[in-house]
């Protein structure tokens, strides 16, 4: 019965509500694009037309500069490989949070953020300690592209796991418990039921980290080597342009980066509206 | 029951190594000099009026931050209006800026040659070099948390419980206040301590944006750069472990917070 | 409920007012801003100025930070009176936006504060023999500098590599292969030279390329290591310079910087002086000796022909000879 009211149409409302509720959202429209104007699409605004001020020849030459090249495929590279980690063990980890139980439970659940309110260097500095030249644990990769995907699975760890859990927490166990009754293994109830509604929080998730793997340089900057084209991952490399006096150049690979980016995330978007559509029908 | 014991050692394996070993790193470090360097350098004044810059700046973007995102979840799951997915699209952008990025955008729109630079100026504003860029830049890097948070949870509850209210004749704000935002209330929970953390530990579009002088423009991400730049580790760790216990007690704060209706 | 809902809302606008209440100094001001180590110095002589007649009642706003980044943030409007950077380029930077002017090294002692030279640290012991140019480039030598262009800094470690290359004979051409064969042992290239610092300090490569004071700097600060200065070698000129409108107590605090008393407290901070004669005091006995180290060429020699030419020459972004390094490097 909870599942067939979760997947009912919608009541059509009365009219008068309808009228209102199309000028409240209007006005919450109105309110969010005017935030995200002044505060997100105006520095973007910005950097397009820098990276555009000295012509497209320009703006090609610097793109097209086999050091940038290299340095975006890196990053994309290392990007969906710490995606890819962060949706198994992100999700692995909210599962065990909410429903399993164990000694140190909640410790274990008030640190998962900490990754983030560390300042990037210190997030560095450690992970050199930890996974470099003088690892009291023996294991050396610094310097190499796994350090890369290590500092950034650092700092993306708490995405998919916090996207998944509240999902998890108000996820009706009836339909679980019902299947199980008539007969369903573990692994099914899982698949068919558990994993489509944890989906849009997992792609939220999956989102985010994807977008700050692409950003990230504080913590990757002092382990990765930052050797042009094979250490060096695009805001390094822009990072360069930028203190070479080459503002526009820089702004050039950081737009390519983020029309990317933005792609991605348009994907990702329909995605997800493709699946729960799919899951509606 | 063996598969309840896999998963779990798989989640804490893969904490261990990304998470709970770093931690216990930054523990020692911090304390490896004794306590003298770790409370020279928290008492020191500069240090302090750093924190101070830091909590005034989370403290505007997390509640603006907040509001922007329970906003723009509710407008996305529950409305419909052109330009959803676009908008969907945006909201994540930011992150994907390297935070010299953020900076060199903010010097081209309010620097002294930027498209408002002058403007502000003229009026006496100033904008870069102080207090004002180190909020925008921090609002800017931790736009989508909550939105992100919240978005999932919206979708997975569905609003019958809302539009039964409706007919029953509850407002808008009614609904909004005693069924929504109490189905949400992890979501928000877990937003805010998100958005919270961000801010507390955001280092490089404030460090372009910030002018770094002592006393004044210095956020505590700031002072650990500047520790470190002087060999100063257990300074830059101990103030580095304050920001972070202060994203814990916020989480524990929040889980505190009991909504008078439960749900 | 409804109250939290308030006082989420008021507690942002409370903390906008308080934050913007953050007052404002009465009398003079003097905003320094400066490149990143010589933050200690800096603090003595601002103290010390405090008690002259020139300093009585100047109050100053300290800011250190990354050399290039602080030239970029003055430029884009940051309230500065004295610039004291690491390069003349940034220097330039500064004179390109019009904020100071462009015959800045006209003014006494060329605007220089203190001078440095470009130095090797290796670790205790120099269980690499470590001691020339030619030895970096040794089988199995793992380098470490920051990137020159991320770094300006850095700049300084490529010009000195080259100069010393021509210095000992060898033709532009096999010059600028000996910096390649360098920049292919470099293990890593960090963003800027406190990274790099950080990065050999924490276990990682046989030498960093850095300059003579920061590696003073460093053993000060406990980090273990030797310092090897190469023969020849490239003298660092430190700039320190006022803008335009900066008040006179800013003009009045570098000639307080240039007199003997001062330059004998950069000199025993591990910064050569400008005023040689101040290492003629006893009490600056030993590091007279640590400062004499064999010849020097800087960056006026016809090998460079000043800043601006070698900052084209050797680090456009397009067709800067390092480019073509980077790319043979990374190839």
């Amino acid at each position: 019965m909870e599942a067939s009211a979760a997947r009912a149409p919608h009541v059509r409302p009365r009219e008068a509500a309808r009228a209102g509720g199309r000028a409240s959202t209007a006005i919450s429209v109105g309110i969010i694009s005017t935030f995200l104007t002044v505060v997100v699409v105006l520095p973007i605004a910005a950097l397009v037309w820098e990276s555009h001020k000295s012509g497209a020849d320009a703006f090609w030459q610097a793109v097209s500069n086999p050091l940038a090249v290299s340095a975006l495929k890196l990053t994309f590279g290392a990007a969906f490989i710490v995606v890819l980690i962060n949706i198994v063990f992100g999700t692995v980890t909210a599962w065990v949070l909410v429903r399993d139980d164990f000694p140190g439970r909640s410790i274990v659940n008030a640190v998962i953020d900490l990754p983030f309110a560390l300042p990037t260097i210190v997030a560095g500095l450690t992970l050199l300690a930890l996974y470099g030249p003088r690892s009291p644990i023996g294991i050396d990769v610094a310097y190499t592209r796994t350090a890369i995907v290590l500092a950034l699975c650092f700092v993306t760890l708490p995405f998919v796991v916090r996207t998944v859990q509240p999902v998890l927490l108000e996820l009706d166990t009836e339909m679980e418990e019902a299947a199980r009754s008539l007969g369903a293994r573990q692994t099914t109830v899982f698949r068919r039921i558990v994993l489509p509604n944890l989906l849009p929080g997992i792609l939220s998730g999956a989102v985010l980290a994807l977008a700050r793997a692409l950003g990230e340089i504080g913590s990757l900057v002092l382990i990765a080597g930052n050797i042009p084209g094979h250490t060096q991952v695009v805001s390094v490399y822009v990072l360069n342009q930028i203190e070479s006096g080459d503002p526009s150049g820089a702004a050039a690979v950081a737009v390519v980066l983020l029309g990317a980016s933005f792609v991605l995330l348009l994907a990702v978007g329909a995605l997800r509206f493709f699946v729960t559509r799919y899951e509606r029908g | 029951m063996a598969k309840r014991l896999g998963l779990r050692a798989v989640a804490l394996g893969y904490l261990l190594v990304i998470l709970l070993a770093p931690l216990v790193m930054i523990f020692y470090r911090t304390f490896e000099n004794g306590l003298k360097p770790v409370w020279d350098a928290l008492s020191d004044p500069n240090t302090v009026h750093a924190f101070k810059i830091t909590l005034i700046a989370t403290a505007i973007a997390v509640p603006v931050n907040t509001v922007f995102g329970v906003l723009c979840a509710l407008a996305i799951v529950r409305r419909r209006f052109r330009g959803k997915g676009l908008l969907n699209a945006f909201i994540d952008l930011p992150l994907a800026l390297s935070p010299v990025v953020v900076g060199l955008a903010l010097f081209l729109l309010y620097g002294r040659t930027g498209w408002f630079g002058t403007w502000f100026a003229d009026h006496g504003i100033q904008v870069l070099f102080a207090l004002p860029a180190i909020v925008l830049a921090t609002i800017f890097v931790s736009v989508p948390f909550v939105a992100r948070e919240v978005i999932p949870t919206l979708r997975e509850l569905g609003n019958e419980q809302e539009q039964a209210a409706a007919t029953l004749g509850a407002t808008r704000w009614q609904r909004f206040w005693r069924i929504t935002l109490p189905s949400i209330r992890w979501a928000v929970i877990y937003g805010v301590v998100l958005t919270t953390a961000r801010c507390l530990g955001e280092y490089g579009a404030v460090a372009v944006v910030s002018g770094r002088v002592e006393g004044q423009t210095e956020t505590a991400t700031l002072r650990v750069e500047d520790y470190t730049l002087n060999f100063n580790t257990s300074g830059a760790y101990a103030v580095s472990v304050v920001l972070a216990a202060t994203a814990v007690l916020v989480l524990v704060l929040m889980t505190l917070i009991k909504p008078r209706e439960a749900v | 409920m409804r109250r939290l809902l308030l006082l989420a809302l008021l507690v942002p606008v409370a903390c906008a007012v308080v934050g913007a209440a953050q007052a404002h100094q009465a009398g003079t001001t003097v905003n320094l801003v400066a490149y990143s180590t010589p933050k200690p110095v800096m603090q003595k002589l601002i103290s010390r100025f405090g008690y002259t007649s020139a300093g009585n009642g100047v109050s100053f706003s300290q800011s250190y930070g990354p050399s290039g980044s602080q030239a970029r943030a003055i430029a884009a409007g940051q309230p500065a009176s004295i610039a004291f950077l690491s390069t003349g380029l940034d220097i330039d930077t500064i004179a390109d936006a019009g904020l100071v002017g462009k015959n800045w090294n006209k003014a006494p002692y060329s605007g220089i504060a203190a001078d440095s030279v470009v130095a090797f640290v290796v670790r205790p012991g120099n269980p690499k023999h470590i001691h020339g140019w030619n030895d970096l480039v040794k089988s199995g030598v793992q380098v470490v500098t920051p990137n020159p262009f991320s770094s300006g800094s850095a700049k300084w470690n490529v010009l000195a590599a080259y100069g010393a290359a021509r210095k000992s004979g060898m033709s532009d051409h096999q010059a600028v292969q000996f910096v390649t064969k360098l920049f292919k042992h470099v293990v890593s290239q960090d963003t800027s030279g406190s990274n790099a610092a950080n990065t050999f300090f924490s276990g990682k490569g046989d030498v960093l390329i850095t300059y003579e004071s920061e590696a003073y700097s460093a053993f000060a600060a406990g980090k273990q290591g030797k310092l090897i200065v190469p023969k020849p070698t490239m003298l660092i000129e430190l700039p320190m310079v006022a803008l335009k409108d900066a008040p006179s107590a800013a003009k009045a605090f570098i000639a307080y910087a240039h007199a003997p008393k001062q330059q004998a407290i950069f000199a025993a901070n591990g910064y050569r002086p400008v005023v040689k004669s101040v290492l003629k005091r006893p009490n600056l006995a030993s590091w007279a000796k640590k400062y004499k180290t064999g010849p020097t060429f800087n960056i006026r020699d016809r090998l460079f022909g000043g800043w601006l030419k070698a900052n084209r020459v050797w680090f456009d972004q397009n067709t800067g000879r390092m480019v073509g390094i980077e790319r043979v490097v990374g190839g």
